[in-house]
């Protein structure tokens, strides 16, 4: 028996400078933070303030730290796509061997999709949901903590594969056949299987946790129809998670006994069906992009309010458009493989599903256009991405309803013209969505703004690269140009192709600017210091307490008698003016207590999906072991809260309005 | 929409009145076991007997095992038609939906795939229906 399983030294591509040099800079990168860390001796700051933290505005923060690593990793794979592209033409191989394009291409749609996009929209979500409700914290704080440190063990496990043999050369939906032990013997498939298994349970929890949190704990007063639009586009978002990464884990778990037991659910040979993989991929897969845009979605409504200084246009029309895309996003699935070969009947009725898709959506643009209408529009960094993401997305949704009638399909499926197309509504809608909702709740989470000047640079550079680099796709897909080409023979190709790699060097300075603007507001802190809380004069409950906000959030709980709750109680104010405030008696505060549980149990996660990618079978029972005894140990905790003493809540009240007042 | 009407969570204490008038928990736990025992054993009996007409019993067994459902969701799981459980019954709504489409959407592509796909070699695939 072997002790390690299929785990050697040949594991290690010493071999492939591409390989090792990036790991190298991976490994100094973590070298240096560790250092760093050391050399400021907070450690055990560190450890007690954020690894153990259950507070939802830190486990926020942590998401979205972690996807905007994991966007820089997705990224540099990206620019490798383009130039491999801009170069391989005719008889040129380019510098990357085709085993190793297939892994780039398969980590990036894996990365951005699932470690990128998710983690940035759960991260907003778990930072601004319970702020806006008015509320204390989420449901479940310690499963909160839980989620998030295991959708970090699957990014921590992709990661690995870069340097411990190796990822998925399947794509990022690891079809089978190809997927099969038979087809791909190696590893990679099952770094993606673990990675998106571990990170896939954290997500369903923090699902669990955000439908429990938006339907039972809000401020009271605060039906559902005073309820933020975020929260609404939350609430959906949570809901397909719900419903929708069941179906991942079961596919996913299927497929993995297939490759592991020797079972036949999707090969041929045993009468399995590969066909039902794709069926159920898309189950979930289609719901997911609804996952993703739904909340940025709610991002751009809040954003268009607060800067155009007037309620959101048509609040009912927005709240009815977002739960109908939740049922319809069900129904549409199909049309990720019109040409599987369904008969007419069937992919007429998913293609005319996923037109009407559009209805809704359509309604939302009309409803932000209003919004800004007869508004006095402040063109602020979070304004100026929202308004790039309406022009763009709309663009990438004509090509959608485009691609969704069937034989269109059938001319354009397979080709880069589809490349394009998704990554219109992914960049377009999910990173500019993002991106508003970052620059427009940083303040919030650390009592500073962003640079304006930079942050208008990155917008620029992305909003011109992201048209320099996938305009052509369209172009070449229109050509024929096939998806997934290591090189092609097609000379005329080639002019269009290093037009998209140098849209994807402006994108790089975009992101580069990103970073810089990070660094120079951290440097300009004093400066762009925010006392009030409240920059942007927002509207809602989320403005209403101090930034950064106390862990218990709001000294008072708030009473919410209309929509925009914080707007409206600044407008009172302003007619009270002169009248005395009554002074109120402080209460103690009841915090949920730190907890180790989420780390410990991601660690043994990591050591469960290593061990199992290897075959060391003795290391994945220690694994699971470790895992049952740290959940064990938590549910016999014995005191789960701990009291903020009144006297701290009325001194932070007292600080925050004196730094109002001065 | 009153602010009482969302804030009570099904499994809190319901206040006094209301608690006064609702039967008690014990008394709705054992009708319950009594009725789904009931439905049991006579589905056990449809199965093995001679009695019925054999194409009947299936559609029977079927009535029970929704029927069962019913009871379950009632009595355990208390799912009522109060203001108090509305958010439990649209999430039972929206799983049923969701269930449905999946099994339902999956059926039939699945199996309209494999019809179509089934031909003698080298007759083109029917696109056209």
């Amino acid at each position: 028996m072997n002790l390690l399983g299929k785990l050697d030294w040949n594991a290690i591509p010493l071999h492939e400078p591409i390989i090792m040099g990036a790991t190298g800079f991976m490994v100094l990168v973590v070298v240096v933070v560790l250092g760093f860390v050391t050399a400021k001796g907070a450690w055990l700051y560190l450890w007690r303030e954020w690894l153990t933290s259950v507070d939802h505005k830190r486990i926020g923060t942590m998401y979205c730290i972690l996807a905007l690593v994991m966007m820089l990793r997705g990224f540099s794979d990206a620019i490798m796509i383009r130039s491999q592209q801009a170069l391989a033409a005719g008889g040129a191989q380019g510098y990357l061997p085709p085993e190793h394009f297939n892994q780039i291409f398969s980590a990036h749609g894996t990365i951005m999709i699932l470690f990128m996009a998710m983690p940035f929209v759960v991260g907003l979500m778990n930072f601004a949901v319970p702020l806006q409700l008015g509320v204390r914290d989420v449901a479940f704080p310690t499963l909160n903590s839980v989620s998030f440190w295991l959708t970090a063990s699957g990014a921590l496990l992709v990661n690995i594969s870069l340097a411990v043999g190796e990822f998925s050369k399947a794509t990022w939906w690891g079809y089978p056949p190809l997927s099969e032990m038979q087809y791909s013997p190696g590893v990679g498939v099952d770094y993606y299987l673990w990675s998106l298994q571990i990170s896939g349970i954290g997500t369903l929890l923090a699902g669990i946790n955000f439908v429990t949190t938006i339907l039972k704990l809000r401020a009271p007063g605060m039906s559902y129809m005073r309820m933020p639009v975020f929260c609404w586009t939350a609430l959906a978002a949570n809901l397909l998670i719900v419903a929708a990464f069941p179906v991942l884990t079961a596919t996913l778990a299927m497929l993995a006994l297939d490759r592991y037991l020797g079972f036949h659910f999707f090969s041929l040979e045993g009468q399995g069906n590969q066909m039902l993989y794709s069926n159920l991929f898309w189950v979930w897969g289609h719901p997911e992009v609804y996952i993703l845009i739904l909340p940025a979605f709610g991002v751009f409504s809040e954003v268009m309010a607060t800067f155009s200084g007037k309620p959101l246009f048509g609040y009912r029309s927005m709240v009815a458009a977002t739960m109908t895309i939740c049922i319809l996003s069900f129904l549409v699935w199909l049309h990720h493989f019109f040409t599987m070969g369904a008969s007419a009947n069937v992919n007429g009725f998913f293609g005319v599903m996923s037109m009407i898709i559009a209805l809704p959506t359509g309604a939302k643009v009309f409803n932000w256009l209003f919004t800004m209408y007869g508004g006095r529009v402040r063109f602020s960094v979070p304004v100026l991405w929202s308004i790039g993401f309406m022009v763009t997305f709309v663009i990438g949704g004509m090509t959608g309803v485009l691609l969704a009638v069937p034989p269109a399909d059938f001319q354009l499926h397979n080709s880069v013209f589809l490349v394009a197309h998704f990554h219109n509504v992914a960049i377009g809608g999910v990173v500019f969505g993002v991106m508003a909702g970052y620059n427009y709740w940083f303040p919030k989470a650390f009592g500073f703004k962003l640079d304006e000047r930079w942050g208008k640079a990155s917008f620029w550079c992305w909003l011109v690269g992201f048209y320099v680099a996938f305009m052509p796709l369209y172009v070449l897909g229109l050509m024929g140009m096939t998806r997934r080409m290591q090189h092609y023979d097609n000379l005329s190709w080639r002019p269009w192709l290093i037009a998209a790699a140098f849209g994807t060097a402006i994108i790089l300075v975009g992101v580069v600017c990103q970073v810089v603007q990070l660094v120079v507001s951290i440097r300009n802190r004093e400066e762009l210091r925010d006392v009030t809380g409240d920059p942007w004069n927002g509207r809602t409950l989320e403005w209403a307490t101090a930034s950064p906000p106390p862990a218990w959030n709001f000294a008072f709980q708030p009473k919410v008698a209309e929509l925009d709750a914080f707007w409206s109680s600044k407008n009172r104010a302003q007619a009270t003016k002169d009248e005395p405030t009554p002074t109120r008696k402080y209460e103690p505060v009841e915090m949920p207590k730190n907890s180790a549980t989420g780390f410990v149990t991601a660690f043994f996660a990591v050591v469960i999906g290593f061990a199992l990618i290897w075959h060391i079978w003795w290391l994945a029972s220690v694994g699971v072991f470790g895992a049952f005894v740290t959940l064990l140990a938590f549910s016999f905790r014995r005191y789960n809260e701990i009291e903020v003493p009144a006297e701290e809540v009325a001194r932070f009240v007292r600080s925050h309005q004196a730094g109002v007042a001065a | 929409m009153t602010d009482a009407r969302h804030e009570r969570a099904p499994g809190d204490r319901p206040s006094r009145e209301m608690h006064a008038s609702a039967p008690s928990e014990l008394l709705v736990y054992t009708i319950g076991l009594f009725v789904a025992v009931l439905l049991t054993a006579t589905s056990f009996w449809a199965a093995n007997t001679t009695l019925l007409w054999p194409g009947g019993v299936l559609l029977g067994l079927a009535v029970l095992a929704i029927a069962q459902m019913g009871i379950h969701l009632v009595f355990f799981l208390h799912i009522t038609s109060g203001p108090e459980s509305t958010n439990n019954v649209l999430a039972l709504a929206f799983g049923v939906l969701i269930v449905f489409v999946v099994i339902a959407g999956t059926m039939w592509i699945v199996a309209d795939m494999s019809t179509n796909m089934m031909m003698p070699s080298g007759a083109p695939m029917s696109m056209q229906h």
